[in-house]
């Protein structure tokens, strides 16, 4: 059997916050720059100027390219056949968490609770961890620190099965609708469509982690996504001052639901679709 | 993009209802921080007859939380927070005699009525671009709330920070402006 050291992964873990703060993935870049290209309003033109020119100063001077440096949120993907030694996985990812967020200069934004209190953490834990156990004797982590400025314009609908592909165009179109100029946009949009309502939502958030040019393996929900993208730019939305560049990509993720339901949950992310990945 | 008008603060209302919505502006001078529970804390303070611990007449407020500044720095990055969640502060806050707000999306109706009562201006930064907006702040100085971290109230320096006039003293609004050429639902 494999075994692992906690302080491997605590390492591991404060690096890639600071990574995931400072550089923005190369594919978002790309997508900011073709938008740019196409962008119809003046001065959405300007708005993207200064949001490239942005990613490239955080990137050359290891600086936060936003302020709301977000809620750290992680996919461990678990092989069954690693031994993790000196302490517990959760423990270990908030320890890094921490010690990232601290190191870094990034902003502590976690209230230990959320309605009566709310008082800050001052380390940015606990993140928001999900856990699936899978074959092998690997540890794969993958951190992708959620704003809330975008957020908090995330939603979720309840659809029935008779609503079909026009239902689930006109759900994700009132949600984008509804959140306009406010996340930070030009967005990436996740879907998760089917499951139950908590799936969807799981569903919409992992379908973030997939660079915004590679498309659904399904060609009917690859279709889709290319259909939705295409409504979301129709808006006027574009990139905060209106314009025709409001979304960079739509990523659908699916999975089984019930006879009676038809699940749709959008997460929106701003143009910083922040994330870091390691194979330990 | 047309000329960029050029702002010194204080601000006042003469200055601010000469603005309109679309104008892209460079602000130089001062201005000062508070976002979610500095606005709670104010307004409560307020409520209870209590004089507010920064004088707020013909002030900028920017719904702000930066990161910490890395040794050498000012200030870390500090792109706008969205506005929209102070808007149930903001009738009271503006009756202190702010005159500019700057953040990033929509305003409540019942905002921008306080804005057209004492001549106001609302202008967003562009949201997400922290790390350029810091290199137009010079210094960063904590006023009040020091045990709020990032949300505490504080003065900051600028020299030509960025920003677009969104919403008017008027109580037009670019947002809507600018998206309506651009829908073909």
């Amino acid at each position: 059997m494999r075994t692992i050291q906690v302080e491997k992964i605590v390492e591991e873990v404060a690096q890639m916050c600071k990574e995931a703060a400072y550089y923005l993935p190369e594919d978002v870049y790309q997508a900011l720059k073709r938008g740019r290209e196409t962008e119809k309003s003046p001065v959405g033109c300007d708005v993207l100027d200064q949001i490239i020119r942005n990613a490239e100063i955080a990137k050359s001077e290891d600086r936060p390219i936003c302020q709301d440096t977000g809620m750290a949120i992680i996919f461990l993907e678990v092989g069954q056949d690693l031994h993790i030694e000196g302490g517990g996985l959760n423990d270990a990812i908030n320890q890094g968490v921490a010690k990232g967020y601290t190191e870094g200069y990034l902003r502590k934004s976690v209230v230990a609770e959320p309605l009566f209190n709310r008082k800050n953490t001052q380390n940015n834990t606990p993140a928001v961890i999900y856990t699936k156990m899978v074959e092998g004797d690997k540890l794969k982590i993958q951190l992708a620190p959620k704003g809330f400025g975008s957020e908090n314009k995330s939603g979720i609908k309840m659809l029935v099965p008779a609503d079909g592909v026009e239902g689930v165009k006109k759900a994700v179109l009132e949600i984008i609708l509804h959140a306009s100029c406010n996340p930070c946009p030009p967005m990436v949009v996740g879907v998760g469509i089917g499951g139950t309502m908590d799936q969807a939502a799981y569903l919409s958030k992992r379908a973030l982690l997939r660079p915004t040019n590679v498309r659904n393996e399904h060609p009917d929900y690859a279709k889709l996504e290319a259909e939705l993208l295409t409504l979301i730019n129709k808006t006027g939305i574009g990139p905060q001052l209106g314009g025709t560049t409001s979304a960079l990509a739509v990523n659908v993720e699916w999975g089984a639901t019930h006879i009676a339901g038809l699940p749709v949950a959008v997460t929106i992310c701003c143009h910083a679709m922040r994330h870091s990945e390691r194979i330990l | 993009m047309a000329e960029k008008i050029r702002i010194t603060t204080p601000f006042t209302e003469e200055q601010s209802r000469k603005l309109k919505a679309g104008d892209s502006v460079l602000i130089t001078g001062t201005i000062i921080s508070a976002r979610d529970a500095a606005h709670k804390a104010m307004t409560e303070a307020l409520a209870r007859g209590e004089k507010l611990p920064v004088d707020w007449t013909n002030q900028i407020v920017y719904y702000l939380g930066p990161t910490p500044a890395k040794p050498g720095d000012p200030i870390g990055s500090c792109g706008p927070t969205t506005s929209g969640r102070m808007d149930a502060y903001t009738p009271k806050m503006l009756d202190q005699g702010i005159k500019g707000m700057i953040g990033k999306g929509s305003r409540e109706p019942a905002v921008v009525e306080a804005m057209k009562k004492h001549g106001v201006t609302y202008f967003a930064a562009v949201g997400g671009a922290a790390a350029l907006i810091a290199k137009s702040v010079k210094k960063y100085e904590v006023l009040a709330y020091p045990e709020l971290g990032p949300e505490a109230v504080a003065r900051l320096t600028v020299e030509d920070f960025p920003a677009i006039v969104v919403i008017d003293s008027e109580g037009n609004n670019f947002y809507e402006i600018g998206q309506a050429p651009y829908r073909k639902l």
